[in-house]
């Protein structure tokens, strides 16, 4: 008997009793609309921890000079100033598995360019920011070597900034005042987005690191060059715990800091602290799937109910197919068919009740959702999983009577 | 003639607690190919289950039984569908066609599962329903005819593998008496253009139709004999002389 005529006979067979294989689906249909949403839930909050990632520079090591104590007080991160732009050349030097290590100076203030300005922060730094950053230049140029180590005047500013002092005009060459220094700005940067915290990071200007600290910010120009932060990019594949003991003895030796001492500086693993975050959201999402699984469980349960009972009522029908000339294994196959067709048009069903949900939830919870093929076909393949697994047992029954008995059935 | 069917001393024994029952207690015969026969005998006499082991629906406990020479206790579960399929055609008395489906595709099943392609299969179910003259009617379900109009949709589907022998059981057992005429007259016209059919009913009126005539008692074979059959087209037309005569 040809899969078409078997896939006939099954759809007769369900359109036959139409609320009855109506409720039947609806068990799968919930099933797999819950397997649906949830995955879409959970992946979206995964693929949401992904992006932060990568908006942050894929495999980043922030260092920040440590608190120190002075006379007692304990000052916090940051308030001492131990670390040098010697430091950081050392870093991307000596310590292996390191790409790029990007001193920077923060300071904040007004911006002024014609007449609008705007409050923002901003860096000094030099390009290997960008590469640790993952960052690029949208429009115009990053530094060139002159420039950082001449104290160019030239800025390179984010998106949100871009916008808010010069709205939709071009803001390349423009000239901006940063604490009454007037830079140009020789280039606007890619848009990242918010960070972790939500803080919008394209709200920022970027200057040549000598640029900050001898004209904006005005410290004495020191033999150190203290700086307030350095951005490591390790390189992929590289143990990044490795390279954070690696940079941790460096910086205690060239620091002098004694055994026993603490830490005069801090590691912050920020790709770290996401990797986790993604770890519980797949825990997550796995958790959701399979407590959604139980309801797909559920209604499988329901169409073996209702299989059985279908045998039972079409004993006389089995009967009679046999008489004239079903072999056992061609009632197996109806039967077997009926199931899956049931299982497998509840769980199409149920795919597109997901996918609205998730439509919904994303649209009014607020919530990212991601629809992935996988879920799409994990829950196909599980539905007709479903329909062999729980239609086969009443199938064989079907299949096992014997032709004179079912003929004689009342 | 060749016998179609030859018997040898079958058995059938069916265990109900702790008694046996014997069914069958050894039944010896043979019908030759062509030959029109009734089996009769009260309920319980085995004829019923003569039918099933003929008919390969059940299965011997002891005995033999050749269905054209090739010997039916020996095969597999399947070969005996296979033998269902194409050499025997079932009668019912309860018609047994399968609800919410023509007449045509009805006739149509066993092709079906002789995986004949649908064209053919449509083609050849047409040509059986026009021969017992259902020809207008197949589009009709099962619940938009009347009894007759679906016992001989049942003789159709019977027909439409051409088989060997046909298989009637009680097949005017729900019918009423002008409606089992007719189908008693469709059945002889099928044995006259040379069919083997096998009749089991407990009605003396339709076995009469019969050129032999086997019954049954307590599984075995009680009486065998030939006898001069009646011809059911004459017995209709006879049957509408008395009606009209009646109604005038």
């Amino acid at each position: 008997m040809s899969l078409a005529a078997v896939l006939r006979i099954a759809l007769k067979a369900l359109r036959v009793n139409k609320l009855r294989s109506a409720l039947t689906m609806l068990g799968m249909i919930i099933g797999v609309a819950a397997v649906i949403a949830m995955i879409a839930i959970g992946s979206g909050a995964q693929e949401r921890v992904r992006e932060q990632i990568k908006n942050l520079g894929s495999n980043l090591i922030l260092v920040f000079p440590g608190s120190t104590t002075a006379s007692g007080v304990r000052l916090g991160t940051g308030a001492a100033q131990t670390l040098s732009e010697d430091d950081a050349a050392a870093i991307a030097r000596d310590v292996p598995g390191v790409v790029v290590a990007a001193p920077s100076l923060r300071g904040s203030g007004q911006v002024v360019a014609g007449n609008s300005n705007w409050a923002t922060q901003f860096f000094g730094t030099n390009n290997d920011y960008l590469t640790a950053r993952d960052w690029g230049v949208a429009s115009g140029r990053a530094f060139e070597d002159a420039e950082i180590s001449g104290a160019g005047k030239v800025a390179l500013i984010g998106q949100t900034t871009a916008e808010k002092l010069f709205g939709d005009a071009d803001p390349v060459d423009q000239v901006i005042r940063v604490r009454k220094v007037p830079l140009t700005i020789i280039g606007v940067l890619d848009r990242k987005g918010q960070n972790a915290l939500g803080q919008d990071q394209d709200d920022i200007v970027l200057m040549p690191i000598s640029t900050a600290r001898n004209r904006v910010l005005g410290q004495a120009q020191g033999r150190l060059k203290r700086i307030g932060a350095v951005s490591v990019k390790v390189a992929d594949g590289v143990d990044m715990k490795g390279v954070e003991e690696g940079m941790r003895d460096l910086l205690r030796q060239r620091l002098r800091v004694q055994p026993g001492a603490e830490d005069p500086f801090t590691i912050r693993n920020l790709t770290e602290l996401l990797q986790a975050q993604e770890a519980s959201s797949r825990v997550l999402t796995l958790l959701l799937g399979a407590v959604a699984s139980v309801s797909l469980l559920v209604g499988g349960i329901g169409i073996m109910n209702i299989m059985l009972v279908s045998v039972t009522e079409r004993t006389r029908e089995i009967g009679l197919r046999m008489a004239v000339g079903a072999r056992a294994r061609d009632i197996l196959k109806q039967f077997l068919v009926e199931a899956i067709t049931l299982s497998m048009i509840g769980g199409l069903v149920g795919i597109l009740l997901g996918a609205g949900a998730s439509y919904l939830i994303g649209e009014f919870a607020g919530w990212r959702t991601d629809i992935t093929p996988q879920a799409i076909a994990l829950a196909v393949g599980f539905s007709a999983g479903v329909g062999v697994f729980f239609g086969f047992y009443p199938a064989r029954k079907a299949s096992r009577l014997l032709p004179i008995e079912a003929l004689r059935y009342e | 003639m060749a016998a179609l069917i030859e018997v040898e001393d079958l058995r059938k024994e069916y265990v109900l607690g702790d008694q046996t029952v014997h069914a069958l207690d050894g039944v010896t015969l043979s019908i030759e190919e062509g030959e029109f026969v009734a089996v009769m005998g009260p309920s319980g006499s085995g004829k019923s289950t003569f039918m099933n082991m003929v008919g390969c629906l059940d299965r011997p406990s002891g005995g033999r039984y050749r269905l054209a020479g090739e010997d039916v206790g020996a095969m597999s579960v399947d070969e005996l569908a296979g033998i269902r399929n194409q050499r025997i055609g079932f009668v019912f008395q309860q018609f047994n066609l399968l609800a919410r489906t023509s007449a045509l595709e009805n006739v149509e099943l066993p092709l079906v599962y002789a995986h004949v392609p649908p064209k053919e299969r449509r083609a050849r179910a047409a040509q059986r329903l026009a021969q017992v003259g259902l020809g207008a009617r197949m589009d009709h379900q099962p619940s938009q005819l009347s009894g007759g109009q679906q016992q001989r949709v049942a003789i159709a589907r019977a027909l439409v593998n051409n088989p060997s022998l046909i298989l009637a059981d009680e097949p005017t057992g729900a019918l009423d008496s002008r409606t089992s005429l007719e189908i008693m007259s469709l059945l002889q016209g099928l044995n006259r253009g040379g069919l083997t059919v096998v009749l089991v009913t407990h009605e003396h009126d339709v076995a009469d139709f019969a050129g032999r005539l086997i019954s049954f008692r307590d599984g075995r074979v009680r009486s065998d004999a030939r006898q001069v059959p009646r011809d059911a087209e004459a017995s209709l037309v006879a049957f509408d002389g008395q009606g009209a005569g009646a109604a005038a």
